[in-house]
């Protein structure tokens, strides 16, 4: 026998997938991915975004079919030459061209800022599961020193970080992900807290789970999604911190390499002389990039929330 | 505030207050219209309480927005009119429906906690209602106290300055109401107003509402999915099906008369009239609601109609008027006896007498910033096999605590004992040995809640079938299908995912993990509870044939009466954690009761539409942390004699062979009749302690 389908009142997006007659349940649960696919490819944002990011990604995977200059290649047009046809984006202060320059920088960027984010979100993860699940005394005192890394301003930070351990890239992701772990802590932490006081938690204590197994295999399955979206928006966040850092020279181990931030900051000041393009270009490539990510992050929570 | 709104004159009078008309309203979800309400067409006129009834989904709600056209953004009205007092809703601009929503109708949500601002206090929240209106600040303040006076609280000065949440929920939805009435509007809409609350409650603001009908002339809709509500309260019901009314007609001829299958199924779905699960099974409607906005055949009702013929499959059903007013939308109203009753129970119950589980003397005290707060005090019972033991009392009674002291959840106090075949088990479920958390299961409230979303019906059920019985791989396997089977829940359901599932066949995933280690006992808290009526006579005929075949006992908690005298064999009242009486089921219905348990049972609104004299509850709940000297129950006893009850704790006494009450009169006092002076029901705001 099978039997009445409750819908619920308040919400008749859900209860489209609840009928469950025959084989519909199934081709239910299908068509509703199938119907959220389609909204997340039909928004404008997602296509944007996807555009926008896949630009960059295969800017970075191969620079060389993008450009036939290089990022330190002296071109024909000669230096502090306006945009237009000899320099598609003009040529910089020293005779690079800059449309070279910037397709050459995205490489290092979109280095650092996912793994650096990859790296942060599993950690944080982990944290927040552990704290949210076993509360007690060593969350208390790991929340105060999340509180603790939070209030250090990023660039004090980074200041410390590249003084005592180099500028090398391995050190500027570590610190990005130091720098990111607290926040996806506490959004993790307080999902787990939610997750922890549903009735199938205790239940699993009630027939005599182990933590670690609540912990692993009931809860974190339920804070993917959190987890994805943690993962989107940090990665803007990464891309926007990695480019400060870059600005302020803590990046890199030359001023010559090809990296957005490092071209802002050593081109920014011949803006007062109306050369604005060797550093303007760049910003709008960091700024690109950043919107690229967050399109793509707002539209697929939409399209899961939808 | 100068409005060039035309005062209701004497030809709008004659307009109905509230006129729906054909309405077809559909939701857009993820870019696909999809139809929720099909032709809707009803009446309220000034004066009336109109009910609406159906399972969730349905469309009850929807229409009652629609009825002050208030929609969410993806709702949209594809035809018919929604008209009030002559006015027409559909066509207003935004400011004439601000205007029409200000100072003629008025809705009652279901939640009142979510209803009112937290941070501001009742004063200046009622004030506002009226400032709408265009008084000024100190008129407005003078009919906000008046408005809570009229909403019978009890010294409304004080109320005004409190802060919501040091209001319960039976005065906050008063507070919500006295919002409501501001206007005077002549169309109030309650969207299932006591659903959240406690019976006791609920009667309380249900009388209210009653009362204040007769002051007010205005039109009432109200939306409940419980039958005894709309029969205690309206004079006419529509019932909802699929987005259509079926049937529609006093509430008398529909609830004594159903002239639509849809009906009958329902009214044969619950327990009425004292039934006993000995003497027959509740009624399921076979087979599921039609999702919101699924092509319909021409009868909604077809695939789960007992006396569809092909008629139904070819035409749309005529509107066949069965008497004054009372009219059905079936072929076959005619051959409404046709509908089968429900099977009568030919199975014994047998209940064991060896005592398998036992409570003995358990109390549990939690402690909090340095206070001790009693939740359970020296409860004993016991369970025999396969015996259903009802537990009934209000909020914050212990229930709970009491269950989840019994499955390891926290650990007793020192003194009392939970023994297992006479045997003591260890206070917390870790500590237990394998035998003991095998022994007792549960079964929770809410499904959603207590199944893992991300895992499949398999794993959940594999995953305790493992840990539990220990038994591993194929056997494991087969042990799974098996109990599946048992629950009735098809091999197809065990790889599906919670999601995917009703509400019933949640719920019926959930008992299946709970047999799933062969329990002793299993404790059931609440779990009808978030369940449609139709759904809830499946599931409780399910519990009550399991019980049968494994011998299982159950500590079934609810709130709603007419379920526990139905499965339950013996049944114990609850009050501050103490069990104040506990009896067989027959002895517990048949005169003498605790006037606790007197004052729970008139709280009940019945459908079968015999009116009791109820005994009001005053107040609230005394806080646990601060139990009243002497019985716990004299502050809100009507009963209570002076000098003795508030001074000496009264000892449980046995009034006739297994049926005690923890109480000091006699059995002749106890069956006196009682006189309630209304004007003493008032809601006495209760200082709750700020934690």
């Amino acid at each position: 026998m099978s039997e009445t389908s409750d819908l619920p009142k308040s919400d008749p997006a859900r209860s489209v997938g609840e009928r469950s007659s025959a084989t519909s349940e199934r081709s239910a649960k299908n068509q509703i991915r199938r119907e959220q696919f389609r909204v997340l490819y039909r928004s404008p944002g997602f296509i944007f975004g996807v555009l926008i990011v896949g630009f960059w990604v295969f800017a970075a995977l191969w620079p060389s079919l993008l450009t036939s200059d290089g990022p330190k290649e002296f071109v024909e047009a000669g230096p502090r030459v306006k945009p237009g046809s000899e320099a598609w984006l003009g040529t910089n202060k020293t005779g690079w061209d800059v449309y070279a320059r910037i397709i050459y920088g995205a490489r290092p960027i979109l280095i650092v800022a996912p793994i650096a984010t990859a790296m942060a979100v599993i950690v944080g993860t982990m944290l927040g599961l552990v704290m949210g699940y076993y509360r007690g005394w060593a969350d208390e005192v790991l929340s105060r020193v999340i509180e603790a890394i939070l209030s250090i301003p990023i660039i004090l930070m980074a200041i410390l970080v590249v003084f005592t351990f180099g500028r090398s890239t391995p050190v500027i992701i570590g610190t990005i992900a130091v720098l990111f772990v607290p926040a996806i802590t506490r959004t993790i932490r307080s999902a787990a807290i939610a997750e922890s006081n549903l009735d199938y938690v205790m239940s699993a204590k009630m027939r005599g789970e182990s933590g670690l197994f609540i912990v692993s295999r009931e809860i974190l399955p339920n804070v993917t999604g959190l987890v994805v979206v943690e993962l989107t928006v940090r990665l803007g966040y990464a891309v926007f911190t990695y480019a400060t850092l870059a600005f302020l020279g803590f990046v890199g181990s030359n001023i010559t390499d090809a990296d957005w931030g490092i071209d802002v900051s050593q081109n920014y000041e011949q803006i007062v002389r109306d050369i604005w393009w060797p550093s303007i270009f760049p910003a709008i490539a960091i700024a690109s990039l950043v919107i690229g990510v967050n399109l793509i992050a707002d539209s697929i929570d939409k399209a899961l929330k939808s | 505030m100068t409005t060039t709104e035309p005062l209701p004159t004497e030809t709008e009078a004659e307009h109905p207050a509230l006129a729906i008309d054909g309405l077809e309203m559909s939701y857009i979800v993820r870019g696909t219209p999809r139809a929720v309400l099909r032709d809707v067409s009803f009446e309220v006129r000034a004066g009336e309480a109109y009910g609406l009834v159906g399972e969730s989904g349905c469309g009850k709600s929807t229409t009652a927005y629609a009825a002050l056209r208030y929609l969410p953004g993806n709702g949209r009205i594809d035809a018919g009119r929604v008209e009030s007092g002559g006015q027409e809703l559909t066509a207003m601009s935004g400011r004439e429906l601000r205007e029409f929503r200000a100072q003629r109708a008025s809705m009652v949500f279901q939640d009142p906690v979510q209803a009112v601002n937290p941070v501001l206090k009742i004063g200046k929240q009622v004030a506002e209602a009226f400032k709408v209106m265009g008084q000024s600040n100190s008129e407005a303040h003078a009919s906000a106290l008046a408005a809570l006076k009229r909403v019978r609280i009890a010294a409304p000065e004080s109320v005004m300055d409190r802060y919501p949440h040091q209001l319960s929920g039976g005065m906050l939805q008063r507070v919500v109401i006295a919002m409501a009435l501001a206007c005077e509007p002549t169309l109030l809409v309650l969207d299932e107003p006591t659903t959240g609350l406690d019976a006791t409650v609920e009667a309380e603001v249900l009388d209210l509402v009653r009362d204040l009908r007769s002051e007010l002339n205005s039109a009432i809709l109200l939306i409940a999915h419980n039958l005894g509500v709309i029969r205690t309260m309206c004079d006419r019901v529509g019932v909802m099906y699929a987005g259509r009314i079926v049937e529609e007609g006093t509430v008398d001829e529909v609830f004594d008369n159903p002239s639509h299958p849809y009906t009958k199924g329902l009214l044969n779905s619950i327990p009425r009239r004292g039934l006993r699960k000995t003497d027959r099974e509740l009624f399921a409607i076979p087979g599921s609601a039609p999702p919101i906005g699924a092509s319909l055949p021409t009868c909604t009702y077809i695939d789960r109609c007992p006396i569809a013929t092909e008629i139904c499959r070819t035409d749309v059903p005529p509107i066949v008027d069965r008497s004054d007013g009372h009219w059905t939308r079936c072929h076959h109203a005619d051959r409404i006896s046709d509908v089968p009753e429900p099977q009568e129970v030919t199975v014994e119950y047998n209940v064991g007498t060896e005592q398998v589980i036992g409570v003995n003397g358990v109390s549990k005290t939690f402690r909090q910033r340095g206070h001790d707060i009693p939740a359970l005090v020296s409860v004993d019972l016991g369970f025999a096999e396969g015996e259903t033991l009802g537990l009934v009392g209000e909020s914050g009674s212990g229930k709970s605590t009491l269950a989840k002291t019994m499955l390891g959840v926290h650990a007793a106090d020192e003194g009392g004992a939970i023994t297992l075949r006479g045997r003591q088990m260890a206070g917390k479920a870790t500590a237990r040995v394998e035998e003991s958390v095998r022994a007792i299961s549960m079964v929770f409230q809410n499904p959603d809640s207590a199944l893992n979303r991300s895992w499949t019906v398999r794993r959940i059920l594999h995953r305790s079938v493992v840990k539990l019985t220990g038994v591993k791989g194929a056997a494991a396997n087969k042990r799974v299908e098996e109990i599946a089977a048992a629950m009735q829940l098809s091999p197809r359901h065990l790889d599906m995912r919670p999601r995917q599932l009703s509400g019933g066949l949640k719920q019926r995933v959930a008992i299946a993990r709970a047999f799933a280690g062969d329990p002793e006992v299993v404790v059931c808290d609440e779990p009808t509870s978030a369940l449609d009526v139709s759904v809830q006579a499946a599931i409780l005929n399910l519990l009550a044939g399991l019980q049968n075949e494994e011998r299982t006992s159950y500590l079934f908690i609810s709130h709603d009466i007419g379920v526990v005298r139905y499965l339950a064999d013996r049944i114990a009242v609850m009050y501050l954690g103490r069990i104040m009486e506990i009896g067989s089921t027959a002895t517990m219905f048949n005169g003498t009761n605790h006037p606790y348990t007197e004052a729970l049972l008139s709280a009940v609104p019945s459908v079968d539409g015999i009116a009791e004299a109820r005994i009001p509850l005053m107040g609230a709940i005394p806080s646990p942390a601060n139990p009243p000297p002497g019985c716990v129950f004299h502050t809100r006893c009507h009963r209570a004699i002076k000098g003795l009850c508030e001074v000496t704790e009264p000892e449980m006494v046995e009034l006739s062979a297994g049926h005690s009450i923890k109480c000091h009169l006699s059995e002749e006092q106890l069956n006196e009749p009682v006189h309630i002076d209304p004007s003493a029901v008032l809601a006495v705001a209760i200082d709750v302690p700020l934690t």
